[in-house]
């Protein structure tokens, strides 16, 4: 009755990670998209730690604490910063009008749900929600990918498979590495941050001297 | 069986005499929200009972379909209320009308009224029925899709059944059931014109939906379609309640002890869900017209991603 | 016997038609004589279905040397009776008065009775050379009637669309027939329910099936020809070619798949029900962006035959998965939506009728304010689009319930396929459901209600006897059939239990009123006791608001805000209210787009405002395939412009090919 629960709850940790994913599609302003991306990566975080607690694996609650403190509160407050700083234009462009990329995300949930039936028939069928939840959310995030112009939005697309990544690798029991998958997307993202970052310096002021930024701040 | 009508009636005469209480309270949290002292709970009585002694003016070129429709509006939406049980679920009705029936009521309500905006002839009214029969055409296939996601859950559409299964904890936290609520939700706020789908205190025709449908209407014809959407009000927030939360409702062969219980019960999760509402739309804004779609067809994915989420936990 | 005597009166009548045909009494007279004998059909085909007896056959001497022609009334034969001969009577009744107003009634009336009979032949045909035969009597006698009114050119443009799907259709039901009577020459139904047949020509008969009867039911995307022809026809022949001509093709697929051949695959029920949500939700967006009242009810029937087509797929998947109870449902859904739907649409198809006549007018965007001026017909056409809008306690929402329960058992059935599929299904049927009350309100609101948009408008009356009675008796159908449908549940059981195997249980543990189809714990609906509470109900309020307030009402002008707009354009049109309804659904696939031409500074002229519309199947089906046969029929041409001594040599090379032919085989 209570592992029936703890199922139950994990599930629907990972349907609101899933619900944030398709929330991440809906919008068409980039401060929104950056607020539930932080949303995605704080129900990530209870899913990692509801985890820990079930499977008595305290190295999850590391998992956790990164998703948690990284991906929650520092990349969307430097990704906020960023856009304000460069001044990145703020409504999210699409390449597929809205009505229709949501269409085709719950097409990609209804595949994953789809594949991950009968592969794990034998498995515990409890496991195959959270299998099937987590593959959803992955092709989600590339979903984003594909259909946002901007390099902003389509680093978050990136950010939000990365957290399918990690909620499927929680939701395994036993699965060894997954602090030091989460340390490395995290470095991955990090890098990849700073890359649009230097690439904007340089485009902007043909420079990566960030003493040339320092003339443009608004006190001077 | 005589019970089961004695508590149909009780319930048809509760719904209507609940109903101005309920928006009164919606009205008065959302003053208390803004900084406002905010009017008494019991002022939309008063509204009512002071628009019946007024006289009604018709435009010349109003047909009989503009006079009759408050009648039929009103009617069709407390017949609806009358299928979805609030303080038990030994009602004599609950056969008659499934929640398909209860959707397609709502629908005839609001065929009516769309016509009525259209009878005189004005700009605004085509404003207001143009823009409901958009809402309508996405509101309506999301809430029978959650109906859908329901029914599979309990293995029947009768209101009443859904609410007895719910609540005999065979359920769990279902992922389709929360996915189902969400939607439901949704369906609700636009329906019951409410922010983010229509402001229901706007004074401002542009932004107008229901009310642009109404302007014509003065009298006791206006206190019908004011009554009209007051009830659709209370539907909704029973059956949200009744459905998700039916904690201490009357069972079929219960006596008059459960059924004060329920009352109890009914009334708690009402005023509090209508809290919730209220806060809910002090905190956000109005959508723009064109955004309706994405916000209702996010619905419509929503309540058939709960039919598709059933399928993963059926097995289990 | 009835039968045989009403159709042999509709071949005098329409004799009768063509001699005297210069006379004006002689064509209400016909009507009126179409309208009897529809009635002795229709008393027929009761007659069979309240009687549980064996069909009577009869063997006739005609047709094929070594075939005569076999007729038999079977149970779904009458029912199907009962839907063309209701229509037909009320679309005759309707004639006598509207005939006066037909530019050339002489073409029309011969055709009408020559239609009324090709019909009913179909019906009872029970050798596919009677079928064919009376089906394409049935199509060219239609045809007929579309280039009755062969003065305009969008008419003729139609009337030749028709012919070629007509011949179309009928060459694929007969290469269908011939396919399943096989080599041996049996063409009778009885000898074609009794073989067997491969899984390849299993297939190509459900395909061929599915061309040849939908073309002429109007499954998308071989529906094109339906919005030009049943407009350009006459409106007591649209009301007939719309609600009744579609029901008869409905009746031949149903023969086909369900009864000649008792083993169809159950994938062909999700095909079915797929094509059948498309069409459902594809013939109701259509319909929203119609200006022509005609059109726009033309492409309502597409959306309403893909809403019954749900309904046999879903029986079709349900019987070949093993469920029978559940496709007797399913089959009654399917069977209650059409009956439906001929009645609504007839009556709605006679009162775009009453209108033309009354006041010219056909498009939205010149009506207006017609309920005041035209009572009867108003109150009749809003009982009809009311019934068309599923809503209760009509009948369109008893058939809608039906099907919505069907599909609700859809996950019932093992494969993975229905288990998404329903659904998504059930999402299409659910959209189409609320655009048809979105496009009815709108035609409707636009064309009845409101201030009159043009002279014309404002001059209409009512029109005379015959028209008014025939709608109003279809309108009073319309809310019989919603106040009691579990007598009408019960009837039909007659009708699903051959087909099926099963009977379809209805009510099981509740009683006579309420329709519960599957158990009395799974969803019940009623019908009767909606109406009596609903009215009770409102009388109430009636007399508690007259007696806790005043019944003053004074008449003046219109608030509108403050604003006097005298003016009636300033009120919606028909291309307002579509329009968020344009942007939303018809953005992408329609490539809807609005142009607003601004006059120069100092220009006079008005600023317009212009709706741009394509029609995707139109440009990406049919005139692929008619750039690809000019492009085939351009090479073919050059053997038109061949020299005396080419046309030798390939006279020659081929007796030189055949030769070699039969020597190789000879080894």
């Amino acid at each position: 009755m209570l592992s029936h629960y703890s199922y139950d709850i994990a599930h629907l940790i990972g349907a609101t990670v899933l619900m944030a994913g398709f929330a991440l599609l809906y919008q068409r302003r980039l401060q929104a998209v950056l607020n539930t991306f932080a949303f995605q990566a704080l129900a990530l975080a209870a899913a990692a730690g509801w985890q820990a607690h079930v499977q008595n694996a305290p190295h999850l609650w590391v998992t956790a604490g990164i998703a948690l403190v990284f991906k929650a509160i520092l990349v969307p407050f430097a990704l906020h910063w960023l856009v304000k700083e460069l001044g990145i234009h703020r409504a999210v462009e699409t390449a597929l009008s809205i009505g229709w990329t949501m269409i085709v995300g719950v097409a990609l949930v209804a595949l994953s749900i789809m594949l991950v039936l009968p592969v794990t028939a034998n498995a515990a069928a409890l496991t195959r929600e959270s299998l099937a939840l987590a593959m959803s959310v992955v092709l989600l995030g590339l979903l984003m990918m594909i259909t946002r112009h901007n390099a902003v939005t389509q680093v978050v697309g990136f950010m939000a498979l990365e957290n399918g990544l990690i909620l499927a690798a929680v939701s395994a029991k036993g699965m060894p590495l997954v602090v030091e998958i989460s340390v490395a997307f995290s470095v991955l993202v990090a890098m990849t941050l700073f890359g649009i970052f230097f690439f904007r310096i340089r485009e902007r002021f043909d420079s990566l001297d960030l003493q040339y930024l320092e003339t443009h701040r608004g006190d001077r | 069986m005589t019970m089961a009508m004695l508590w149909q009636v009780l319930h048809i005469l509760l719904i209507v005499a609940l109903a101005p209480l309920v928006t009164g309270w919606v009205r008065l949290v959302k003053s208390r929200l803004n900084g406002r002292c905010g009017p008494s709970p019991l002022q939309p009585y008063r509204d009512l009972f002071r628009l019946l002694q007024k006289e009604s003016v018709v435009a010349h070129s109003a047909s009989w379909v503009f006079r009759a429709a408050p009648y039929i509006t009103f009617a069709a939406i407390w017949l609806a209320a009358c299928a979805v049980p609030t303080f038990t679920l030994n009602m004599a009705l609950v056969p008659a009308a499934d929640l398909i029936a209860v959707v397609a009521l709502l629908g005839l309500a609001r065929f009516w009224t769309a016509l009525a905006g259209m009878d005189v002839g004005t700009s605004f009214g085509g404003l207001g029925s143009s823009r409901e029969m958009l809402i309508a055409s996405l509101a309506e296939p999301a809430m029978l899709m959650v109906t859908f996601s329901l029914s599979l859950l309990s293995g029947s559409t009768s209101p009443a059944r859904i609410m007895m299964f719910v609540l005999s904890g065979n359920i769990g936290l279902s992922v389709s059931l929360g996915l189902a609520l969400v939607a439901l939700i949704m369906v609700a706020l636009a329906e019951t014109g409410r922010i983010p789908i229509d402001n229901p205190a706007t004074h401002l025709e542009l932004t107008m939906v229901h009310e642009a449908m109404l302007l014509e209407y003065s009298g006791r014809h206006l206190a019908m379609m004011d009554m009209a959407a007051m009830v659709r009000l209370l539907l909704f927030l029973a059956l949200i309640g009744g459905v998700f939360l039916p904690f201490g409702i009357g069972l079929p062969g219960g006596g008059p002890a459960q059924a004060a219980v329920g009352l109890a019960a009914f009334l708690a999760r009402t005023f509090a869900l209508a809290s919730l509402m209220a806060v809910f739309e002090t905190s956000i804004a109005k959508m723009r017209v064109f955004r309706y779609a994405d916000f209702l067809g996010g619905a419509l994915l929503l309540g058939l991603l709960a039919t598709i989420f059933h399928y993963v936990s059926e097995a289990v | 016997m009835l039968i045989a005597a009403a159709l042999g009166l509709l071949l005098v009548l329409a004799l009768l038609a063509v001699m005297f045909g210069a006379f004006a009494r002689t064509h209400s007279l016909v009507y009126a004589g179409c309208g009897i004998a529809s009635l002795a059909l229709l008393v027929g085909g009761l007659r069979h279905l309240g009687v549980v007896e064996a069909s009577p056959s009869l063997v006739l001497p005609m047709g094929l040397p070594w075939l005569s022609a076999h007729l038999r009334l079977d149970n779904l034969s009458a029912l199907f009776m009962v839907i063309v001969n209701v229509s037909g009577a009320a679309a005759s009744l309707f004639a006598i008065g509207y005939n006066r107003h037909l530019p050339e009634p002489a073409r029309v009336t011969p055709f009408f009775a020559l239609f009324l009979f090709g019909m009913n032949a179909v019906l009872l045909a029970d050798d596919a050379f009677v079928f064919l035969t009376s089906w394409e009597f049935m199509s060219l006698s239609s045809w007929a009637l579309v280039i009755s009114d062969h003065t305009k050119k969008e008419n003729r443009n139609a009337a030749t669309l028709y012919l070629v799907m007509a011949v179309f259709g009928t060459f694929c039901l007969l290469t269908c027939f011939g396919t399943m009577a096989g080599a041996g020459g049996d063409y009778t139904f009885a000898a074609m329910r009794a073989r067997e047949l491969g899984p390849l020509a299993m297939f190509l008969v459900v395909l061929l099936a599915l061309f040849g009867a939908g073309s002429k039911a109007g499954l998308v995307p071989l529906h094109a020809w339906l919005p030009l022809a049943h407009p350009a026809a006459p409106s007591h022949v649209s009301a007939l070619m719309s609600g009744v001509m579609t029901k008869v093709a409905m009746y031949a697929l149903i023969r086909i798949l369900l009864d000649l051949r008792m083993d169809v695959a159950w994938q062909w029920g999700e095909a079915i029900m797929v094509v059948g949500g498309i069409t459902a939700v594809l013939g109701v967006l259509y319909a929203v962006l119609q200006d022509d009242l005609k059109t726009l009810l033309a492409y309502s029937t597409v959306e309403n035959i893909g809403v019954a087509l749900i309904g046999l797929g879903l029986a079709i998947a349900f019987k070949g998965s093993g469920e029978t109870s559940l496709a007797a449902l399913a089959l009654v859904a399917a069977l209650y939506h059409m009956i439906n739907h001929s009645i609504f649409k007839s009556l709605l198809f006679l009162g775009a009728g009453a209108v033309q006549t009354a006041s010219g007018e056909r498009s939205l965007a010149t009506l207006g304010g017609l309920l005041n001026r035209m009572p009867w017909t108003g109150a009749a056409v809003l009982v009809g689009a009311a019934a068309i809008s599923a809503l209760p306690p009509l009948n369109g929402f008893v058939s809608e319930w039906l099907i919505f329960q069907a599909l609700f058992k859809g996950p019932a059935l093992p494969h993975w396929a229905m288990k998404f599929g329903v659904p998504v299904v059930g999402a299409f049927l659910a959209l189409a459901a609320a655009l048809a009350a979105a496009c009815f309100v709108r035609a409707y609101g636009i064309a009845f209600l409101g201030r009159p948009r043009s002279p014309q408008a404002a001059a209409a009356g009512e029109v005379d006897w015959s028209m008014r009675s025939a709608m109003v008796l279809l309108a009073l159908l319309c809310v019989v059939l919603g106040a009691i449908p579990v007598t009408v549940t019960e009837a039909l059981d007659g009708v699903v239990q051959p087909l099926t195997g099963v009977h379809f249980a209805v009510s099981a543990d509740l009683g006579w009123p309420w329709l519960s189809p599957v158990s009395s714990t799974r969803g019940s609906y009623s019908g009767t006791v909606l109406v009596m509470v609903g009215l009770a109900m409102a009388a109430l309020t009636v007399f508690v608001v007259h007696r806790l307030g005043t019944t003053r009402l004074r008449r003046s002008d219109a608030w509108d805000c403050g604003h006097r707009e005298d003016i009636p354009q300033s009120q919606y049109t028909g291309q307002s209210f579509s329009q968020p309804l344009r942007r939303v659904f018809a953005a992408t696939l329609f490539a809807a787009r609005e142009e607003v031409e601004m006059p120069e500074p100092g220009d006079l002229g008005p600023a317009r405002l212009k709706v741009r519309l394509i029609d995707p199947i139109w440009l990406g089906f049919y005139v692929s395939i008619m750039v690809v046969v000019d492009f085939i029929a351009d090479r073919i041409n050059i053997l038109q412009f061949l020299t005396v001594r080419r046309y030798l040599l390939m006279m020659f090379g081929t007796l030189v090919i055949l030769l070699l032919v039969v020597a190789l085989r000879q080894q």
